[in-house]
């Protein structure tokens, strides 16, 4: 075991690179159509208006960001998992240049107004190839690699990457397969309400297997690596595992409550969505029985703060959501901006904080070196904390609030609101948002500036290459 | 055994694959079998070229992003939009446009509520029919020219049936007249419900000409009216009601009669027994506007119709001309 290898962190840097540039362009993107939707005359151009850039805002984010940040950091994992470099390490760099190029084009079909109009399976079936291309790559590399592995038992990580490999291919497959009218033009192959159950089983499915099962693989294993600690429980990792897995395909549904879609299978996707709350609250209590063992972390170690607070917003957001999916909880906020509000504070919370914590692990201990700044990372921690809680919150409470104008009532049993009433209710919380959505972009831009010269640290320091396999 | 797994990946993989596929089968996949998940609605017709066009239009702009097309079976929804939304309805949509988020309002039973000037006038500048609506401006749409051929290979790729003519027509149109078109068809499956049916067009004003209704009905006729009939009554995009006509009659019509029309729009056409504007189209206000305020304005049209008969000719020539400038 002791022979000489390099892992493929070039590749993993790669990676984390291409999902940050693509974070500053979907940031940037979110932040104008934030204000588009209080300043109409913004809409400057058909390429520039809301109904197109809030399909790029969400593609560029979910796939740019999102799927760049799993491809490396799963590839980093998965490494150090089997005690071994990637099984293809070429293709793995071809994998990351077609992410690119096929992000780059995501990014500029969207805008010119190229979209299936499925909400996140919005690019038009070119790119959908390419993505299915891409996604066997990445199969192939991690499957293989764990295959080849040089550790027997495979460590929970693993096993949520594996999940995420299989789901998002057989979520992606199905719910793209469409009529091809054009070159850039195409039908969904499912019509009507059977088109809607198809997305809603895609959507709810493709934030969970992009959003939650790759993100738990990295809490499971920087969350443990960066302070030390080892996970409270094996056995309740396990049961968490197979429920989450099991469990969250059901629940799509809850997305149609009160559409016409056939009531047996909204109310068998609202009894999973509740049921889904016991195996996320298995992986929330797994890491706060694990900081438990010291809570002083917290305070000595930068990054376990992170971590905890991350799936402290994963707790939140694995209760809030099934409350929402209730018929009568959905009758009032269904539509409003309480939803923008409840996948920001996913994605913003959660997912942005537990990203970012990997990130400032992983990017040092490539280069056998030390953070930048802590201090600059416990100020972006606070600005981006700060953010998204005014994001969200703003959200809740203008939803809560036109939900409620849209139900009212005056004595005589007629409308009290006009739709215009209740829609200007929202604009100073709207421009509150905005506010919110800006003092994150700040924690988010002082993030990039400490890995930047993390790198420029590390590069000075010739300390690219890691020689002995390390404990994994 | 259970401990096993975890060292052994394929057979690992094959178990995660057959838990992600339970789901999948029961939720996504089987539902597909069943016939209530093709229901198809006796009215329905497909899309014309037209419309297809203008579907492709409102798919492309992502004004799913901000309008639902799904009116929920819930009573403040179904009186603020129209009868709640049926599965048959949507036979011909691939995708579905249902939305998820109503940032504007809803769409589902917006075909034939308003003139296709309305929309028209509507997409070009928002903010200049509904003052502090936050839509983006279409304009443009109207610059922009169909494209039959690849109208005609979307009409085949989704097989509906259409005519030569059809697709040689829309040489001629606009983006802008297949959106409206688009627009125009939504929710035609669906029976409207006929609220004429039980208004009393023999009713009279409760109110009157008090000046203190007048007033009151001015200010809702502010709010509501004069975007399409103007500040002074004298029509713009709908028309005037001080040129001594009547739903395109002679004449004006009872109190009962204007409170018909303005609770149960262009509906109420049918019981009042005249035929209105041809290409016009009066949105139903019962549902937003109580009965007092109905018959408030109805005050107000009076007062505006007596002031026009008693005004000397030259001071009403004038106003016709400011008027008509905008």
């Amino acid at each position: 075991m002791n022979e000489e290898y390099r892992y493929d962190y070039k590749t993993v840097e790669g990676y984390i690179l291409s999902a940050i540039v693509w974070a500053v362009v979907g940031l940037v993107v979110g932040l104008l159509i934030s204000v588009q939707i209080f300043a109409p005359s913004l809409n400057f151009a058909p390429w520039a208006s809301f109904g197109r850039l809030r399909t790029v805002h969400t593609n560029i984010l979910g796939f740019g960001l999102g799927i760049g940040a799993v491809f490396g950091l799963s590839f980093y994992i998965v490494m150090r998992l089997t005690r071994r470099p990637l099984l293809f390490p070429k293709l793995a760099r071809l994998q990351l240049w077609l992410f690119n190029v096929g992000i780059f084009l995501a990014l500029v079909t969207l805008a010119m107004g190229y979209t299936q109009s499925l909400e996140y399976a919005e690019m038009e079936w070119p790119l959908d190839i390419a993505i299915v291309i891409l996604w066997v790559m990445f199969a192939v590399n991690v499957i293989g690699t764990i295959l080849a592995r040089r550790e027997e038992q495979m460590y929970i990580s693993l096993w949520y990457i594996i999940a995420t490999v299989v789901a998002i291919a057989v979520l992606y497959i199905v719910n793209n397969l469409a009529i091809p009218v054009g070159p850039l033009k195409s039908y969904h192959l499912f019509a009507g309400v059977n088109s809607a159950n198809v997305e809603w089983w895609y959507g709810h499915n493709v934030v969970g297997f992009l959003f939650t099962t790759p993100i738990l693989a990295m809490f499971y294993y920087f969350f443990p690596k960066s302070t030390g600690l080892p996970i409270y429980s094996h056995r309740l990792s396990i049961v968490a595992f197979w429920s989450l897995v099991f469990g969250y395909l059901w629940t799509g549904a809850h997305h149609l409550v009160y559409s016409p879609l056939p009531d047996w299978i909204q109310t068998l996707g609202i009894v999973f969505t509740l049921f889904l709350i016991a195996p996320s609250w298995g992986s929330v209590v797994n890491g706060y029985a694990t900081i438990g063992e010291d809570w002083g972390k917290m305070k000595t170690n930068y990054l376990a703060k992170f971590f905890i607070l991350g799936i402290t917003f994963y707790g939140l957001q694995t209760v809030q959501g099934p409350t929402q999916g209730l018929r009568v909880v959905s009758q009032l906020i269904h539509f409003t901006d309480w939803v923008p509000g409840h996948v920001h504070m996913g994605t913003m919370g959660w997912v942005a904080l537990t990203v970012t914590a990997s990130v400032y692990y992983v990017i040092p201990k490539m280069y056998g070196t030390e953070i930048y700044s802590v201090k600059l990372a416990n100020v972006h921690f606070w600005l981006v904390l700060v953010g998204q809680l005014i994001f969200s919150a703003t959200g809740w409470i203008t939803g809560i609030q036109q939900g409620a104008m849209w139900k009212a009532l005056t004595p005589e049993g007629t409308l009290k609101y006009t739709f215009m009433e209740t829609l200007v209710k929202n604009y100073p919380y709207w421009h509150l948002r905005s506010l919110g959505g800006a003092i994150f972009i700040v924690g988010m831009v002082v993030f990039v500036l400490n890995v930047l010269l993390t790198i420029q640290k590390g590069r000075a320091l010739e300390a690219g290459k890691f020689t002995a396999p390390a404990a994994a | 055994m259970a401990g096993k797994i975890y060292s052994r990946p394929i057979l690992f993989t094959l178990m995660v694959t057959a838990a992600v596929l339970a789901g999948s089968i029961v939720m996504m996949a089987y539902p597909m079998l069943r016939p209530d998940m093709h229901p198809k609605l006796e009215k329905l017709r497909p899309f014309t070229p037209l419309q297809l066009a203008g579907r492709d239009i409102y798919q492309r702009e992502g004004c799913v992003n901000c309008h639902t097309q799904t009116v929920r079976p819930l009573r403040t929804e179904v009186m603020r939009y129209g009868d709640y939304s049926k599965a048959g309805e949507f036979f011909y949509d691939r995708p579905f446009l249902w939305g998820s988020k109503r940032t504007g309002p809803d769409l589902a039973r917006e075909g034939g509520k308003r003139p296709d000037s309305w929309h028209a006038a509507h997409f070009e500048n928002a903010q200049a029919i509904v003052p502090r609506s936050n839509m983006p401006p279409y304009g443009w749409l109207k610059k922009e020219k169909l494209d039959p051929v690849s109208v005609k290979a979307h009409m085949d790729g989704l097989g509906m049936p259409y005519t030569p003519q059809q697709i040689a027509e829309l040489a001629s149109k606009t983006e802008m007249d297949a959106l409206i078109a688009y627009v125009q068809q939504l929710g035609h499956a669906v029976e409207k419900p006929r609220s004429a049916g039980g208004l009393d067009l023999a009713a009279v004003n409760p109110f009157s000409s008090s000046p203190q209704a007048i007033a009151a009905g001015a200010a809702i006729y502010i709010a509501n009216c004069a975007v399409c009939h103007g500040n002074e009554a004298h029509g713009g995009i709908g028309p005037s009601f001080v040129d001594k006509k009547f739903l395109g009659e002679p004449g004006y019509g009872t109190d009962g009669e204007y409170f018909a029309i303005i609770s149960a729009g262009s509906d109420a056409k049918k019981a009042i027994g005249r035929p209105g504007l041809p290409d016009g189209g009066m949105e139903a206000f019962g549902t937003q506007i109580p009965p007092d305020g109905i018959w408030r304005l109805v005050s107000f049209i009076r007062a505006q119709q007596h002031h026009e008969a008693t005004e000397p000719a030259g001071v009403e020539k004038r106003e016709h001309e400011t008027g008509g400038k905008h």
